[in-house]
């Protein structure tokens, strides 16, 4: 992780540092097991053709807690993810580059607290954005 | 647009809770989430690191608010927990999106309880034909009585 962000560091179309995940399908099984979400399309490639689909399919709360990261990661350690989602619009597939995006949108103070929104999404191989969102957050002044 | 698919007991059951579903922030369920989504973060595995950045106990990774208590036999249960589901015309269904918003950090230590409602109901005709979206919202309140956090999320059957 880069050092700290502070609130006047950053600027409104600002890009934030990307990440680029490339799940296999080891990581799928071990998000199966922290999420709790056991459907067999994230894992068994018989069960995924049974129900029509091609391949695995990356699940869509991993994607989102890839975002998740993506933020955490800028912001920390002073500051704080305060909300953040992302539509699930396109599916994404194991061993493929997953490449996690943010800009900012606006910049503002709230009641003394420094807060910053973005847009945020995953980006595939083909440059289509398979699950946009919008996100905001709470980062540290210099004061 | 066709005929609506939204019936009166569905318009009925909007902002009704659900029953509550109670979830755990273990050290070994945050630990498991964030290997799960390739956090690096030490405050996501060590509790030295945790507490010296003020944490009380390890801190949860975004998305992770505990892990459901699980008993055999208690699918139904988990199942009313998400709230009533209703017959659709439609045969096929997707998560449609989540979004997570935070009061307060969450941590290990943490018991969580989690009720959810329906928000609303809408209709849409889009590339894949009619839609139904439907728009919950989860409440995540600690045991100290806070609301800690939200859950907003949607269903599209199709």
């Amino acid at each position: 992780m880069a050092d700290q962000t502070y609130f006047e560091d950053v600027n409104e179309g600002d890009e934030i540092p990307s990440i680029t995940k490339n799940c296999s399908t080891q990581q799928l099984v071990v998000w199966a097991g922290g999420s709790g979400d056991f459907y067999q399309i994230h894992y068994d490639l018989n069960f995924a053709k049974s129900t029509g689909l091609d391949n695995i399919i990356v699940h869509g709360a991993l994607k989102n807690a890839f975002l998740g990261q993506l933020l955490h990661d800028w912001v920390a350690p002073g500051g704080r993810v305060s909300e953040f989602g992302c539509q699930y619009r396109g599916m994404d597939y194991p061993n493929q580059d997953l490449v996690c995006h943010g800009v900012v949108t606006k910049k503002f103070v709230d009641g003394g607290r420094h807060m910053v929104e973005l847009d945020i999404w995953t980006e595939n191989p083909e440059g289509q954005k398979t699950t946009p969102g919008t996100a905001r957050v709470e980062l540290p002044s210099r004061g | 647009m066709a005929e609506s698919v939204i019936t009166d007991a569905m318009k009925s059951a909007i902002g009704v809770d659900g029953p509550p579903s109670i979830a755990e922030v273990t050290t070994s369920g945050i630990r498991l989430f964030a290997r799960a989504v390739g956090h690096t973060d030490l405050a996501f595995y060590d509790e030295d690191v945790a507490r010296a950045r003020g944490y009380s106990g390890l801190l949860a990774p975004p998305g992770y608010l505990g892990t459901p208590i699980f008993k055999p036999g208690r699918r139904q249960a988990d199942a009313e927990a998400a709230g009533p589901q209703f017959e659709t015309p439609y045969k096929r269904i997707l998560n449609g999106g989540t979004t997570y918003e935070y009061f307060e950090p969450i941590v290990a230590g943490d018991v969580i309880t989690s009720r959810s409602h329906i928000t609303e109901f809408r209709e849409r005709e889009g590339s894949m034909g009619a839609m139904l979206i439907t728009y919950r919202e989860t409440v995540f309140t600690r045991q100290d009585g806070k609301v800690v956090g939200k859950m907003r999320g949607n269903i599209i059957n199709y």
